[in-house]
Order: C-alpha cells, then sequence, then structure tokens
C-alpha cells in the first residue's frame, strides 16, 4: 500500500519534470536545473503532505509554500497547474509577455504563489511572519519554504535561522535543496557550507536528513516533521541538480539556461522511459 | 538687487509667531500605536533592538503576545512583517529611519511594494536632527528610497497631532505606507480639531508671492520665515506637506497658480525627496521656478540639532534666503 503511494508519486514527479522541459523549452529560457532536484519533494508537499485547495486558494486554514528559490518557479507552476490552480494549457506562457507565470514567482499574480520571491534569501523569513500569524491566531498551518544551497549564502537566511527556533516554530519547515551547485559553479569552491547540519543544529533546528530523490525518505521527513515539537525543522535534502536528464545532472550550464531542439528531444526521450 | 517690497493690505501689524514645543513626533507615534493596539487585535508591532527609541516599546509592554522584536536583524524583520501581512496581520514595523529603509529595502521592494502588502514601515530618527549620533545613524535618503518603490505612501508628520491623526489613518489604509517620525521634540501647529488627512496638503497660510511647501521640522521652519517676510509685506504661503505619496497634486497646481514661485523645504537630501516630487508634478502642467532646502549633495555630521539645521541650511534663515531667491528669478 505504501509502496503504491511512493508510485505514483514518483510517477507524477516524472510527468512534472516533462511540464518543466517543455514550458522552459518553450520559452527560450529558464532554470531546468534546480527545477528537476527539487521537484521530487515539491510532488510529496503538494499532493500528500500540505493541506490545501486550488477552489479556495486564500483559505485562513492552507498549509503554505514559498519557493524562496524563485529561479525554480517551472516546478512551482507545473505543480500548480497539476493541482489545476490554473489550466494546464497557461503553462505555454512561461515568462511570455502579460502572462502571470512569470520569470520568478510573484504573488498576486498567479493563484497559489505565496510569496514573491527570486531575490535569494527571503523566503524563510516570510514563512516565519506566516508562522507567527498563525501562532497568534490559534490555527495549525504549517508553513513550508524551500530554500537552495546557494542561497543560503544569504545573510537573512542567517537571522531567520536565529530568529525561528528563539520562537519555538515548529510549524515552520525548510526544506534544503542540497544539490551542490551555484550559478558560478559548485558550492563547495564558491562558498562552501560544512558542516551544515551541525550549523542548523548550533542554531537550535531539528534537522533531517534525506536522498531528496526518494520518495520513502522525502515523506518520511515530513511526517518527522510533523511530529516535532518546540522546534523548527529543517529537512537538508541531497539532490542532484538536472535530475532526471542524463546531460544536465550535475551540469552547471543548465543552471539558467534553456535546451536547444536537439536537447529538447534527447531530454523528453529520457523522462518518458524513466 | 532690491525689490519693490508691497505693504501690508489688511493693515494688521505682523509678528512672528513664537514655537511651542509639543511631544516628539516618535512619542505621538508610539501613543497611539498602543492606542490602535486596544482596538484592533490584528495590529502587531515588530522592530529590531530600537523599540525604547522607536517608541514601540509602550505596545510591546501592552501586548507582549504581539509584539515581536528581531532583534538587530533588519532584513529578516521586514520579510516577516511581508508574511505577517499576508496572513491578515497589519505589521507595524520600526526602525531607525536610516536601518529600515537601508538595510531592509531589497526585502521592502520584492516582499511588501511588489505584492503591495498591508506593511505599515515607521523609521524614526529620520532626518539629521537626531544630532549628536552622528551621519551613520542620519537619514537624508529613506524618501527618494520609499518613493523609488511602486505603490508605498510615504508620510512624514510635523507635530504631535498630526502624528496622531496619520498613525491612526495609516493603520486603517489599507496598502504599504512608510512614515518618518522623529527624535526631538516637534513644535505645535495643530489642535486637535483640525483636519489632518492621509494624502491631503494642509494650508497653514495663504500667499500669493511665494508658496512655502515643507514637511516635518521643516514646517515650522517654513513658518517662522513667511512671518519675517511677512514684516516686509511679503505674502507668503505654507503648506504642510505630510504626506509626500500620493502627493496633492490640486494643491500643488492651486498654489503655483496663485503664487508662481515655490520653496521645498524637507530634512532630506534635495534630490529624490519632497521637492523632486513637487517639481515633477509641476512640471508638467504649470512650471514655476522653485527653490529647494535640504541637504545639498552630502552627509551631515555630529552636532545639536540647531547647530546642524545652521550649518547644513535646514533653518528659518535658510528658508528666508531660498524666498529671496526665487522672487528674482520669478516673473
Amino acid at each position: 500500500m505504501l509502496l503504491n503511494q511512493e508510485v505514483i508519486l514518483e510517477n507524477l514527479a516524472a510527468k512534472l519534470r516533462i511540464d518543466i522541459l517543455k514550458m522552459i523549452f518553450e520559452a527560450q529560457s529558464g532554470h531546468p536545473g534546480g527545477s528537476f532536484s527539487a521537484i521530487d519533494m515539491m510532488t510529496a508537499l503538494y499532493s500528500k503532505v500540505m493541506k490545501h485547495d486550488p477552489q479556495n486558494p486564500d483559505s485562513p486554514d492552507r498549509d503554505r509554500f514559498i519557493l524562496s528559490k524563485g529561479h525554480a518557479a517551472p516546478a512551482l507552476y507545473a505543480i500548480l497547474a497539476h493541482h489545476g490552480y490554473f489550466p494546464q494549457e497557461n503553462l505555454k506562457t512561461l515568462r511570455k509577455m502579460g502572462s502571470p507565470l512569470q520569470g520568478h514567482p510573484e504573488k498576486n499574480k498567479l493563484p497559489g504563489v505565496e510569496a514573491s520571491t527570486g531575490s535569494l534569501g527571503q523566503g524563510i523569513s516570510i514563512g516565519i511572519g506566516m508562522a507567527l500569524a498563525g501562532k497568534l491566531d490559534g490555527k495549525n498551518y504549517r508553513t513550508y519554504v524551500l530554500v537552495g544551497d546557494g542561497e543560503i549564502n544569504e545573510g537573512q537566511v542567517w537571522e531567520a535561522a536565529l530568529f525561528a527556533p528563539n520562537h519555538q516554530l515548529d510549524h515552520l519547515v525548510v526544506i534544503l535543496d542540497h544539490n551542490g551547485q551555484q550559478l558560478d559553479g559548485s558550492v563547495q569552491e564558491i562558498m562552501p557550507l560544512d558542516p551544515l547540519a551541525e550549523k542548523w543544529r548550533a542554531f537550535g533546528w531539528n534537522v533531517i536528513e534525506i536522498n531528496g530523490h526518494r520518495m520513502n525518505e522525502i515523506l518520511d521527513a515530513f511526517e518527522k516533521a510533523g511530529s516535532t515539537r518546540g522546534k523548527p525543522t529543517i529537512i537538508i535534502a541531497k539532490t542532484i541538480k538536472g535530475k532526471g536528464v542524463s546531460f544536465m545532472e550535475n551540469n552547471n550550464e543548465f543552471h539558467g539556461m534553456a535546451p536547444n531542439k536537439e536537447q529538447f528531444t534527447l531530454a523528453l526521450q529520457e523522462l518518458e522511459h524513466a | 538687487m532690491l525689490r519693490v517690497i508691497p505693504t501690508n493690505p489688511e493693515g494688521q501689524k505682523p509678528t512672528v509667531r513664537k514655537k511651542v514645543l509639543g511631544k516628539a513626533t516618535r512619542d505621538a507615534y508610539g501613543e497611539t500605536l498602543l492606542q490602535l493596539g486596544k482596538e484592533n487585535p490584528n495590529i502587531v508591532a515588530l522592530d529590531a533592538d530600537l523599540s525604547k527609541s522607536t517608541k514601540s516599546n509602550l505596545f510591546a509592554k501592552a501586548f507582549p503576545d504581539r509584539f515581536f522584536n528581531f532583534g538587530i536583524c533588519e532584513a529578516n524583520m521586514v520579510s516577516a512583517a511581508a508574511g505577517l501581512a499576508s496572513s491578515g496581520k497589519i505589521p507595524f514595523t520600526s526602525s531607525f529611519a536610516s536601518f529600515l529603509m537601508c538595510k531592509g529595502f531589497d526585502q521592502i521592494r520584492m516582499g511588501i511594494a511588489n505584492p503591495g502588502l498591508n506593511v505599515k514601515l515607521v523609521g524614526s530618527h529620520g532626518g539629521i536632527s537626531l544630532g549628536e549620533d552622528g551621519a551613520s545613524q542620519q537619514s537624508v535618503e529613506d524618501f527618494a528610497l520609499a518613493l523609488a518603490l511602486p505603490r508605498i505612501a510615504v508620510v512624514q508628520p510635523a507635530d504631535e497631532v498630526s502624528t496622531q491623526a496619520l498613525t491612526r489613518q495609516i493603520a486603517a489604509y489599507h496598502g504599504p505606507v512608510y512614515m518618518r517620525t522623529g527624535r526631538p521634540k516637534a513644535p505645535i501647529l495643530y489642535t486637535p480639531q483640525d483636519k489632518i488627512t492621509l494624502g491631503k496638503a494642509n494650508i497653514l497660510k495663504e500667499g500669493t508671492d511665494v508658496t512655502i511647501f515643507a514637511c516635518g521640522l521643516m514646517v515650522a521652519e517654513a513658518l517662522e520665515a513667511a512671518d519675517i517676510l511677512g514684516l516686509k509685506g511679503d505674502k507668503i504661503g505654507v503648506i504642510d506637506m505630510h504626506t509626500i505619496r500620493p502627493i496633492d497634486e490640486n494643491a500643488i497646481f492651486t498654489a503655483a497658480r496663485n503664487s508662481k514661485a515655490f520653496v521645498v523645504a524637507e530634512e532630506h537630501l534635495v534630490h529624490g525627496g519632497l521637492g523632486a516630487a513637487i517639481a515633477q508634478v509641476v512640471s508638467t502642467f504649470y512650471p514655476v521656478p522653485i527653490e529647494f532646502v535640504g541637504l545639498k549633495d552630502t552627509y551631515a555630521e555630529s552636532g545639536t540639532p540647531p547647530e546642524l539645521f545652521e550649518k547644513y541650511g535646514l533653518n528659518a534663515a535658510a528658508i528666508v534666503q531660498a524666498v529671496e531667491n526665487v522672487l528674482n528669478r520669478k516673473d
């Protein structure tokens, strides 16, 4: 039974990867690498973990998801379209004039987008505000924030890391998409983060480390985060940038570049036969 | 060059009024925020380890559950305000004007201005009148920063009564606001019966020779300057432009027609603030010569507020000089 659920989610993630690839190819710009590394976790969140209602996207009791690494917008749009926040057809308009599917997510342009992101480092702080509001109102919604590992170079992330445990924000869950790459090269070269888990633990966070492409580990981590009291949780998810397309995997060229026609055909074949 | 000085037509004996000091605008803000907290449970207050100075500490004491001290982390505070606002709260977010606007700028831009969220940013210790702490604490570019961002209303009350009124109104107004308050005691301009409306200029003195637009502490200086010039028979209008955005275009157009020359006085750099905003409005419709009173392409330094106002040309004497200059340029 459990196995079935994982297979269903894995299949969905594979379908969403195809949507992402098509969107970026159609737009001829966008960020495939970081969208592919994050999509498995986002699939689990929207399909199994989060309480949300596409018919009522502003419900005060909904769980919140903030894509702090806003350049992975195609992943967010693919998943929102899948869940019926807007017609699937609109995915074709990514990055085009007049489209609500902006290059980076903009709140109020598209239902389901909780925050305007793209200037890195702000998502956890916004999530803190939502978590504080939830506590004040006696609501039990949870706030999930997906950040990149390059993104946590930003000083504001560590301001937020200091704050959240101090306020026992146990309804705040940060997912770190740890693909090891940032725009100019590997995280190890540009701004090493190790010892990463120890840093967050030292700040007072509940730290869970997983493989961010294994659905069983992802679901298990969200469950553990849900039962943790008194402190916020960070799920450090080891991922592969460009996951799912062999020539994009760990290839930083595809951080922010669309595939050409030939690459698109190859990638599509791989994803369809995954 | 000598000008012909008209006689005083009403036959009244002109005098120069005395300044009567009231509360600092930051004190009036803190007290009003406390009152608002009693009236509206959705109001929350945020500060970055300066609550004793910004006066959000009054709210903090009364409503500890609705007050969040972020420590010296302005960026985190501003983004969290966005999260609170998007979940239905009305966050009054305070720090020194310089830190709030400069350190929080990108967070204000993306988190608040872009989605147009209902966050109230209140920068205390605005301008150079905080004095001795020097240039690092003085905010001389905060209006320019706020005005550079779409959608944010920009407000600077001049005295305690207008602070009370405007604080209440920005709480009721749905949308992002930047309000600047000041450190020193402010001269009293209004009585509680006076009408002060967000977005509407207050005409304090009618005049046909020159109109002085001012905000904050410069309003009292402008009135003094107008009185001094009145002794010579000049008819100088004075307008309290407490709301810089949305700007009261009608007041500007009417003053342009009636007086055909402006002086704008603000405790801010002469570029990017109230003067620039007024010049932009008037130049599109009814260009008139304008003199700008403010900091001229410089930061200030440590000193007492009166010393600084004199050195950097922010007092009645400097406004009088600016009026003389603009009268000479008037057709």
